[in-house]
């Protein structure tokens, strides 16, 4: 009773001068010039929305184009507007859907599998190795670790695509090459991925809590496994999708290493029917749908992994 | 803790790697046109079960092949489809070659045969069996292509080549009075007349630099020769200077457009039909029926016009041949299965039905499919003006630098469409690149 009185004397007193400055703002909007305050801030918020609202339609409005170009016959996208529907949009669609799945003995869905595969166990292995990598970056003290996490930081600087090439020369020295591996393999590396994991590792996971659990008896394996991968599945799943993504759209790693068309990943195979589109143009058609298509598994992999992207899950374990 | 540690040891290791990758596969390619030498003399079966890796990107090649594979057991093929020659797959087979990786047998145009032929990456086929037999199925300007004019040698079998002749609106040439252009200037002319009526003749198409080539090659030009061991390179001999004056005369009087080729705005400018004629090659036939939908039935095929009247020359865009990489250890089956594909009626009809190419084989030229009218074309059997037309091609000798040739061609004749610069300007850059690049890649340049 006595703590709540200082409050509630507070609150009055708010609600009081809350009150004043209504009724000292009421004359002042009265007045014509007076209603600057109230005004600015609404212009200045619609020129927010504005801005927003034109790089939203920027962004999206390729994604639309390919959209409505998806369900158009070759005639009609050439014919039509190119930003609305034609009219035989439905029938459209589900005819190019089929051809799409059909061509070349479904290998479409074939490349969609392959690039789920590719993109989401080699990025999951990724995550789990960028993981331990980063965690013990972060909590172990040794030798020289400073200059080993400098060469991951370095690693981060390197573009994948400079390594495609060397990474053929080598894996055509084992004979690896044109297989599911020589794509696999160099995927499940991410120096950006043990780079985050570490910041993550760092500012998520109390030095305290892995004392607790050491005093408790869990082996650091176990300790890792446990809490500390609890403690960091927030940035976990960042680095995941991160991983994901980057494996997705890795092109030019799989152009050079896969000659055999039923390796391939989704993105090397609507290149290759691309290629071809001004000698064979009704691959125009499935390149587009292709493209679309392909886009779904990364919409349902961010939405779907959005409510897991919270952060500060371990802030309140303490105290 | 471990993973690191492995991973930057592996590191460390990869990089050694690719330091001695980079060494070795160096003498690997230069001792590669030597063995192909060697091969000439002696092409043996190698016996037993044999199987062929084949990296194309004609669509449907693995149906033509299945035919095969299902009368030779012994010879099995394996068929993988991949991008367009120029979209990286070159680059992929001088990757391969030098890793020792390269397949069996590979789809390569023929502007690209010197830059293989120069890396020694081309097997001499010449001595295996059936080669020299079907010499007689292609057109001597053609087959120079794959032999490169040296004796006793063929380095690729043609697979299908692109006569060039002249797509035109039949329908808007006699609405306005006119016929098909049979020389240069009265296709000027006509130019003049179209503009009048709101038309544009043609597009220039800056950036098919090989389309250009053509019509160089028509006017009697060659870009280069190759005397022995030195290369000559000349982008601005007399026929050059002819043709890229002459367009470029059409460009400053605003008479053709400029946009750029196979996008939605040049198919567009054709369906809508602003523009009237297209100086293409056989398999232009498709781009036009499907990226102009709207005007079916009102287009003829021509001869191409001619500088001088009564002449009959014709030129070649694009086209593509198969050959044989050096490494492979099975020259001879391979041999016997190109010149299965490409020249026997079985496969040819296949190839023309299921990927539309149009076969360099004078076999080819009597398919069924290729004798009768089309509608799209009111009913003309265009391609038997294209079977003419190949008959009259002018012999034209490519590059080894093709790729780099065009894009610095290109370049400048972009600027030239804009007003900047003229077209021989850009031939005449294109050519001081050409040399230099040439001299990087230590080939022997003739000044």
């Amino acid at each position: 009773m006595s703590v709540n009185a200082p409050s509630r004397r507070d609150a009055k007193r708010d609600a009081t001068s809350a009150a004043d400055a209504r009724r000292a703002s009421r004359p002042a909007s009265g007045r014509p010039d007076g209603t600057r305050g109230p005004r600015e801030s609404v212009i200045s918020r619609s020129a927010a929305m504005l801005v927003m609202g034109v790089f939203t339609l920027y962004f999206l409005l390729p994604i639309f184009w390919l959209l409505v170009s998806s369900t158009k016959t070759v005639t009609n996208f050439n014919s039509t507007a190119p930003l609305w529907f034609s009219a035989t949009a439905i029938q459209d669609t589900i005819t190019n859907l089929g051809e799409l799945f059909t061509r070349q003995d479904g290998i479409y869905l074939r490349w969609m599998l392959n690039s789920i595969a590719y993109a989401g166990v080699a990025g999951l292995i990724g995550t789990v190795l960028s993981a331990m990598c980063g965690y013990a970056l972060a909590k172990y003290r040794f030798r020289g670790r400073e200059a080993l996490f400098n060469v991951f930081l370095g690693g981060v600087l390197v573009p994948a695509t400079a390594l495609a090439l060397p990474l053929f020369l080598i894996f055509s020295q084992v004979d690896l090459t044109d297989t599911f591996w020589s794509v696999f393999l160099p995927s499940i590396v991410s120096p950006f991925g043990v780079y985050l994991s570490r910041l993550f590792a760092a500012s998520s996971v109390p030095d305290e809590i892995i004392e607790a659990a050491r005093i408790d008896g869990s082996g650091e394996v176990r300790t890792f496994f446990t809490v500390a991968v609890r403690l960091m599945s927030p940035a976990l799943v960042t680095i995941f999708l991160f991983q994901f993504v980057a494996i997705w759209n890795n092109f030019f790693l799989p152009l050079v290493m896969l000659r055999d068309s039923s390796l391939f990943p989704v993105t090397l195979g609507l290149y290759t029917w691309n290629s071809s589109v001004n000698q064979y143009p009704d691959l125009r058609t499935m390149v587009l749908i292709g493209s679309f298509v392909s886009i779904i598994p990364l919409l349902v992999a961010f939405l779907s992994l959005q409510r897991f992207w919270r952060s500060g899950l371990g802030s309140g374990g303490l105290k | 803790m471990k993973t690191t540690k492995f991973l930057s040891a592996a590191a460390v290791a990869l990089a050694a790697t690719v330091a001695l990758a980079g060494c070795s596969s160096g003498g690997g390619s230069s001792s590669g046109g030597g063995s192909s030498d060697s091969a000439a003399s002696s092409c043996k079966p190698s016996g037993g079960k044999v199987t062929l890796d084949f990296t194309t990107w004609v669509p449907n090649m693995d149906k033509v092949v299945a035919v095969w594979n299902k009368e030779h057991p012994d010879i099995q093929v394996k068929v993988s489809i991949v991008a367009n020659g120029n979209s990286g797959t070159y680059q992929n087979f001088f990757n391969q070659l030098k890793a020792k990786q390269a397949p069996d047998i590979g789809q390569v145009e023929y502007d690209s045969l010197p830059a293989f032929r120069v890396q020694g990456g081309l097997e001499n086929i010449a001595a295996c069996k059936g080669v020299s037999d079907v010499k007689k199925d292609f057109s001597a300007g053609l087959w120079n292509q794959v032999t490169f004019g040296e004796d006793n040698s063929v380095y690729a079998i043609p697979q299908d080549s692109g006569p060039m002749a002249l797509y035109y609106r039949k329908d808007l040439f006699e609405k306005a009075g006119l016929d098909a252009p049979k020389t240069w200037a009265e296709y000027a002319e006509d130019a003049v007349k179209i503009k009048a009526m709101g038309g544009n003749i043609t597009n220039f198409a800056k950036g098919d630099v090989n389309q250009f080539a053509g019509l160089v090659s028509q006017a009697g030009g060659q870009w280069f020769k190759n005397s022995g061991q030195d290369w000559n390179v000349n982008l601005t001999d007399t026929a050059s200077k002819k043709v890229a004056d002459y367009w470029q005369d059409l460009i400053d009087k605003k008479l053709v457009n400029t946009l750029p080729s196979f996008t939605d705005q040049w198919n567009n400018a054709y369906d809508s039909g602003q523009d009237w004629t297209w100086v293409s090659a056989v398999w232009g036939a498709n781009t036009i029926s499907s990226g102009a939908p709207s005007t079916s039935g009102k287009w003829a095929v021509a001869p191409m016009p001619q500088w001088k009247s009564g002449d009959s020359a014709s030129a070649a865009w694009g086209g593509s041949s198969n050959v044989v990489f050096s490494g492979s250890k099975h020259p001879a089956e391979a041999a016997q299965f190109l010149t299965w594909l490409n020249t026997s009626t079985e496969a040819l009809s296949q190839l023309n039905e299921v990927a539309n190419l149009y076969p360099a084989s004078s076999t080819g030229a009597e398919l069924p499919a290729l004798t009768k009218g089309l509608e799209f074309y009111g009913n003309q059997k265009i391609y038997e003006q294209f079977a003419d037309a190949a008959k009259d091609i002018q012999p034209f000798t490519w590059g080894p630098t093709m790729t780099q040739t065009y894009a610095d061609v290109s370049d400048g004749f972009g600027s030239a469409a804009s007003g900047n610069g003229t077209l021989l300007d850009a031939l005449k850059s294109g050519q001081t690149k050409t040399i230099a690049a040439l001299e990087a890649q230590s080939i022997p340049v003739k000044k």
